[in-house]
């Protein structure tokens, strides 16, 4: 799968036989104030990522998902935050690379898009600066080429009339236009990596399952491979391969789209899923909501972290190294493995569940333009 | 562009008649007779009164200023009462020597303000910044006439490394075409004569610019600060575009926007603190002479240069709002 992706550029690195084009290793991000305890945003996450795939990273707010993707970038403030684990991409620790190489490989080999569109571009800036700049830096482009090349990327991700375009300033943009610029930059290099840091959530339902399309065309046209961070299982459930459930800074579920949707294993993901406006239910399933907020957190390394907000949880659950790992036989066959952090698992263990409990089913779940997903 | 220009100049107009109201009413009030100041401690009666009439001090208050105000609209802002020269042309004679000062400051304030701000931004916490920050705190309470003194006894007379006084060594037979020394001696290829001017401007240019480099110092800092946590410097660096390339164009560059403000309304305090610095130095600009009118109540020359000041800092000021819509393409649109 990688060798297709690696023949595209002459000269990038190959990735090693056997390992993923990323492969994320207890990864720790610990953020350090004078004078104040550090807090662990992320607390050991390991995952893969092959070229053409696109793992969906999910949690809700806080659970230290974009910190996971600032840090596999080395975008952390570096005087603030110590990180920790293995980041190898292609075969190199991104984390113990001079800073000089990762500039290197950031913008060419490792696209990132962020969160807010109407932020994230310059505003002093035309958008031609903005596209032309990492042409210039990484594929050595003369000005000329590369404004011909951005006004091709840009009518890439649908932006009409580009030669105009390249012209304005950011604030003469909608919204929408913005994060298709957006990730006209971070494509602009064909990067065998795009990182998505919640791509849509600043857009309206309609921009949003256009931009979702294009990133998926995208990615599958060119053998990216795509970490979609998010908080929307609809967007999950329309584009992910494989999906990663974090909370409170550890993956508490892997699994692939179909697993991860027909049978959650980790009482978090079935709380998630309850949340979700359910549209094959003529609105009259009220939705669950998980109670309290992520703030209401054990330690770690006193049990479950999501205990305190656990219908199903009891003092089995007050013990520390609760594994990731396969909960039942089916669960180890699935490729890859379904894994949840979890003591006693949805549809394994579900003999004293109180009333309210999700059934462990097939979930359907509306995409952000209406249309619905059966995964 | 041309309408916004033309529309503040219009704007620009009641403002002056107001402000040459005030300022006919506040020299007025000062106290202090202006022919017993020009005929000293043993003028006669007669000679006052023959002075008054002379300058039509005598009149009524609101006939002195209605005839003012008409000279002025036909370019007559009268002759000084110290010297009897014409009121124009000596400041024409002296604004270029202001202007270079000025010019000098605002160079020093630049040139060393914004690189340190940076730099205090980006080590936030460290050292650098601590001194930064309390070094531009000295540097605007310290009185520039003290400062001043201070520096000149310092390095001209203590360690004799720079000129005391003037604007240029007198044995240099310079040719001067707009009076601005160093840019005369560079434009006539007298090298040794910009050289002497250059050196005559360190002392003072260092005096007046103490205030506006602190300020600039502070400012580009925290504007450094608020910038470096936009995320579009994030997205920058996400690119991977090289070190100095976010520093200039993504960083600094934005950064800039609340600096160019501050410079502009320094405009005024340069002008302003001027007034010491070439007392200090015997520099021979308009704050000199202003110092001297100031102190023999010369009338027409104290309220024909303030105006001229008035002028010089609304068009700053006006240059400075231009050149914003420059660096910012939001403004421009409006």
């Amino acid at each position: 799968m990688s060798a297709a992706a690696d023949a595209r550029r002459a000269g990038a690195l190959p990735v090693p036989p056997g390992e993923s084009l990323l492969s994320v290793r207890d990864l720790r991000v610990q953020f350090v104030r004078r004078g104040a305890a550090p807090v662990t945003a992320v607390d050991g996450v390991s995952f893969d990522v092959g070229a053409g795939e696109i793992l969906g990273l999910v949690g809700e707010s806080g659970c230290g998902k974009s910190v996971t993707s600032l840090a596999v970038m080395g975008l952390l403030p570096r005087r603030s935050s110590r990180v920790s684990g293995e980041v190898r991409f292609a075969g190199r620790d991104l984390l113990t690379l001079p800073q000089q190489q990762l500039r290197d490989l950031r913008g060419r080999e490792l696209g990132m898009v962020f969160q807010d569109p109407m932020t994230s571009l310059n505003p002093v800036l035309t958008l031609g600066t903005q596209v032309t700049e990492v042409l210039r830096r990484h594929e050595g482009m003369g000005r000329r080429e590369a404004r011909e090349r951005a006004a091709d990327l840009l009518r890439g991700v649908g932006i009409p009339d580009p030669a105009r375009r390249l012209g304005e300033y950011p604030h003469q943009l909608s919204g929408g236009m913005r994060q298709r610029a957006l990730i006209a930059i971070a494509l602009a290099c064909r990067p065998r990596l795009l990182i998505a840091d919640e791509p849509t959530t600043a857009l309206d339902v309609t921009i949003q399952a256009q931009v979702l399309d294009l990133l998926q065309q995208l990615v599958r046209e060119s053998g990216t491979a795509m970490v979609l961070i998010t908080h929307d299982l609809g967007v999950v459930a329309g584009l992910c391969d494989r999906v990663d459930v974090l909370y409170a800074g550890r993956v508490v579920e892997s699994a692939n789209r179909r697993d991860l949707f027909a049978a959650p294993r980790h009482r978090y993901t079935q709380g998630l899923l309850g949340s979700v406006p359910r549209t094959d239910a003529n609105g009259k399933v009220p939705l669950t909501p998980i109670p309290g907020s992520v703030r209401d957190m054990l330690p770690w390394a006193d049990g479950c972290a999501f205990l305190p907000r656990c219908h199903r949880g009891d003092d089995a659950c007050r013990t520390a190294g609760i594994d990731l790992e396969p909960r039942a036989g089916a669960d180890a066959a699935s490729t890859p493995p379904h894994r949840a952090r979890c003591v006693h698992p949805a549809g394994l263990d579900d003999a004293p569940g109180p009333a309210g409990a999700q059934p462990a089913g097939a979930h359907a779940v509306a995409r952000p333009d209406g249309a619905e997903v059966r995964p | 562009m041309l309408s916004l220009v033309l529309r503040r100049l219009g704007l620009l107009v009641p403002v002056l008649l107001g402000l040459s109201v005030l300022l006919f009413a506040w020299l007025r009030a000062l106290p202090g007779d202006p022919a017993r100041a020009m005929l000293g401690e043993r003028a006669t009666p007669a000679g006052i009164a023959a002075v008054n009439r002379l300058y039509g001090f005598d009149q009524p208050l609101w006939q002195q200023y209605f005839t003012y105000l008409g000279r002025m609209a036909t370019g007559n802002f009268g002759n000084s009462t110290r010297t009897g020269q014409p009121v124009l042309s000596t400041f024409l004679e002296r604004f270029p020597a202001t202007v270079e000062l000025a010019l000098a400051a605002l160079l020093v304030a630049i040139c060393l303000g914004i690189p340190l701000g940076y730099f205090a931004a980006r080590r936030n916490g460290s050292w650098l910044d601590h001194l930064a920050v309390g070094g531009s705190l000295l540097g605007v309470v310290v009185p520039v006439f003290f400062l001043a003194f201070l520096l000149k006894w310092l390095f001209a007379l203590e360690l004799g490394w720079l000129p005391t006084t003037g604007r240029q060594n007198p044995r240099i037979d310079a040719t001067h075409i707009t009076n601005l020394y160093v840019l005369d001696g560079l434009m006539t290829r007298e090298w040794d004569a910009a050289w002497d001017a250059v050196l005559h401007l360190v002392l003072p240019a260092m005096a007046l610019g103490a205030i506006p480099l602190a300020i600039v110092v502070r400012i580009t800092r925290a504007s450094v600060l608020d910038v470096l946590n936009e995320d579009h410097v994030r997205t920058a660096e996400a690119k991977g575009l090289l070190r100095g390339t976010v520093s200039r164009r993504h960083v600094l560059r934005n950064a800039m926007l609340p600096v160019s403000t501050t410079l502009g309304l320094q405009a005024g305090a340069l002008l302003a603190g001027a007034v010491l610095t070439e007392t200090v130095f015997a520099f021979n600009g308009i704050g000199e002479y202003l110092f001297q009118a100031v102190n023999q109540l010369d009338y027409p020359v104290l309220q024909g240069f303030i105006l001229a000041i008035a002028v010089i800092y609304a068009v700053v000021n006006l240059l400075v709002d231009i050149s914003y819509g420059l660096l910012d393409p939001r403004v421009r649109v409006s």
